[in-house]
């Protein structure tokens, strides 16, 4: 019998699949953070890790992001394949400095004589009841730096597939998991590996609107689009999976194949990713459009605890459908 | 430059009948338009005198454009020259328009005076494709014309996209002026059908009993009673004789049906017989020779041109048996006859033959509902039974 052809699995273990693989394919690689060690990582990413790897390569840090960021970064000069784990997108702003002002600069200042050839994983998102310290979407801030490269993976393929090709990358690269994929099981297949990290990808192809989304909000889409696909729209729903560099090109085609563009940004409208996506589009593809492109985001309030707060302050696949039937002139 | 029809987005000035200086009289017919359909003689509608002739022979110009001025001799003595532009309204006309503004225009150009909301990929597909927007309805949001509107109005193509009308392509303009205006008839208005078996037995009768006393060339034809019963059964019934416009109905000051006459070159117009209702037999019978014979050598005046209230079609007696006809926007209804043929019949508990006609009705269900349109079509009914008071 030959091996079954796939594997039920999580975000999670695939997420830690990935960096087992990195961990035993190349020596050079090492992961630290805040509890990645013995308390196995505080979303049990790196579970076992400690056990099969030993401390030298699973670094437990102290609570300071710049610090332990800053470390990374200098192994990473020094030769080193560092995954640096930010407990949340929010924790990372104490490491804003090191990332904006080194991780994203030293190429540049140093003539090209240093790589920054870091990783940096980070959790992102809401929906778990963590409130406002824990929660926040700022993907659309950090994609604001030249220098890095964003990636989020909303698939299990691609939480299993970016980290190699994030680590071969000779410089600094985000990876944003959203907090609520982690449970997310599904099919992989047994043999996955590397997966590019260059261009969105098309979830489901669709004729009459082109629902962007990334990370948490693709499964919003997702949902939106079935819903449409009964009242007869039928949504092509984009995963964008790299922040920045923007795969313009992809959102550009399909736009001009549907006319019209819905945004689906967990972040804060204003300065938004959903901002400047709306702006390529218009920039871009104005003489497509048959409406103007919207955004669904999240609302420009701290994240609420309370869950029937937090679920409205949240891009609701509800919402999605109500702003779609109205951009297409469908009724109720 | 007067709309001679609600398809008509330009006209060529091809004759002016008057100079500079003559005075004229309201009715008096100062040139001849070239309609994409026919050469139209447009009349004024004020008396004066010519003041300035604007256009000149052969210019094709948009429809409102200001042709000639003309002195009212209204003021004392002293000839100001007016404002008011020549021709002026050729229609009775209800005033909110401006003067050069007939009420059948009106569905046309209210969307021009407004800024239309229109996607970009629209008007580059607008563009493209030759399709005129003021004559396309927007299904996107707030109305917005989007690629797919454009789509289905380029399945018939608009005035906008038809060749000038030089005479030799004056059928193939002519099908796209009809194209575009049964097109958004289509598109824009829900039509009901309604249909009824009309026992002319007693009409012809009569009509044959009456024919006897007069001369050859006085006789009269079925169409005469056929069009004197819709006229004064559409007089009884002022919800059927209209325009929709601007998304309300407005009754009709008086009652001009409109007649469709096919023409030789092929295609169709349908030209008004003003006060049908209150016409005699015998006027009827005349205006309905004079019309036809004009609209086929191409000589219908602007009036006729621009404000029937309600169309008849009458396919004559080689004719199919039922029309089921496509309303002229903006009138509301259209009462078709097909051919007049023996068929059995039941009265009294008994079978005959007798000469029957199918009525129709297509009426636009925004303006009335099937109840109307019934009792319109029995209306026309009994006035056939009683044939000696039409």
């Amino acid at each position: 019998m030959s091996a079954p052809a796939t594997v039920t699995i999580s975000y999670r273990e695939a997420m830690r699949a990935a960096i087992r693989e990195a961990l035993l394919a190349d020596a050079r690689v090492f992961l630290m953070g805040e509890d990645v060690g013995a308390y196995g990582g505080c979303f049990g990413v790196s579970k076992g890790l400690l056990d099969e790897f030993g401390p030298e390569r699973i670094r437990d840090t102290p609570l300071s992001e710049s610090a332990f960021v800053g470390a990374g970064i200098g192994a990473a000069m020094g030769g080193m394949r560092p995954i640096v784990e930010v407990m949340t997108v929010n924790f990372c702003l104490l490491a804003l400095d090191q990332i904006m002002n080194n991780a994203a600069t030293i190429t540049h200042m140093s003539g090209g004589q240093f790589q920054i050839p870091l990783v940096i994983r980070m959790t992102t998102g809401a929906g778990r009841q963590v409130a406002a310290q824990h929660s926040h979407s700022l993907e659309g801030w950090l994609a604001h730096i030249p220098g890095l490269k964003l990636l989020a993976p909303a698939t299990l393929k691609d939480a299993r597939g970016m980290l190699a090709p994030a680590l071969a990358d000779p410089n600094p690269v985000l990876i944003f998991e959203h907090g609520s994929l982690y449970n997310m099981e599904g099919e992989l297949a047994a043999g996955a590996g590397a997966v590019d990290i260059e261009r969105a990808a098309i979830r489901r192809p669709g004729a009459d609107v082109t629902l962007i989304a990334y990370g948490g909000t693709l499964a919003t889409a997702l949902a939106a689009a079935e819903e449409l696909a009964a009242g007869a729209i039928e949504a092509e729903v984009i995963d964008l999976r790299v922040l920045r560099p923007l795969d313009d090109a992809l959102v550009i085609e399909s736009v001009t194949r549907t006319r019209r563009a819905v945004i689906v940004d967990e972040g804060w409208r204003s300065g938004s990713l959903a901002a400047e996506i709306s702006a390529r589009i218009m920039e871009q593809a104005f003489y497509e459009l048959d409406a103007p492109v919207v955004r669904v985001c999240s609302a420009e309030v701290p994240m609420p605890y309370p869950h029937h707060l937090e679920q409205a302050a949240l891009p609701q696949a509800s919402t999605v459908v109500a702003e779609v039937r109205r951009m297409t002139g469908a009724s109720g | 430059m007067p709309t001679l029809g609600a398809d008509m987005e330009s006209g060529t000035l091809l004759e002016w009948r008057v100079k500079p200086g003559d005075a004229v009289k309201r009715g008096d017919i100062v040139a001849v338009v070239d309609t994409s359909k026919a050469e139209i003689e447009v009349e004024i509608f004020e008396d004066g005198v010519i003041d300035e002739l604007l256009v000149s022979e052969g210019t094709r110009v948009p429809v409102g454009t200001v042709l000639a001025t003309l002195r009212t001799g209204a003021a004392d003595g002293a000839p100001a020259p007016s404002p008011a532009p020549a021709p002026p309204s050729p229609a009775p006309a209800p005033p909110p328009e401006p003067a050069v503004t007939p009420p059948v225009a009106a569905p046309q150009r209210a969307p021009e005076e407004r800024r239309l909301r229109v996607s970009p990929v629209a008007r580059r597909a607008a563009e493209q494709l030759g399709v005129d927007l003021a004559a396309v309805a927007g299904s996107g949001p707030d109305g917005a014309i989007t690629k797919a509107d454009i789509e289905r109005a380029a399945g018939a193509p608009t005035p906008a996209a038809a060749p000038a009308a030089e005479p030799g392509e004056r059928a193939g303009a002519m099908r796209l002026a009809i194209g575009a205006l049964m097109a958004r008839s289509k598109r824009e208005i829900p039509h009901y059908y309604l249909q009824t078996q009309i026992d002319m037995s007693r009409a012809l009768a009569w009509l044959q009993e009456e024919n006897l006393r007069r001369s050859v060339a006085d006789r009269l034809l079925p169409s005469a009673l056929l069009l004197s019963a819709v006229a004064r059964a559409v007089a009884a019934m002022p919800a059927m004789n209209g325009f929709w416009v601007d998304g309300a109905f407005r009754a009709a000051g008086g009652v001009h049906l409109g007649v469709a006459i096919s023409l030789r070159g092929g295609g169709l117009i349908a030209p008004a017989l003003h006060d049908a209702d209150r016409k005699s037999l015998d006027e009827l019978m005349s205006g309905l020779r004079d019309l036809v014979t004009r609209a086929r050598a191409g000589r219908l005046r602007s009036s006729e041109m621009s404000d029937p209230t309600i169309t008849v079609t009458n396919l004559g007696e080689q004719g199919a048996e039922l029309v089921h006809g496509v309303i002229y926007p903006p009138q509301v209804a259209l009462v078709g006859f097909g051919g007049i043929r023996e068929r059995p019949w039941a009265a009294d508990g008994m079978i005959g033959a007798r000469p029957v006609v199918i009525a129709t009705l297509a009426a636009d269900h925004r303006a009335s509902d099937g109840h109307a349109g019934s009792r319109l079509l029995k209306l026309i009914d009994n006035r056939l039974q009683e044939p000696q008071e039409l």
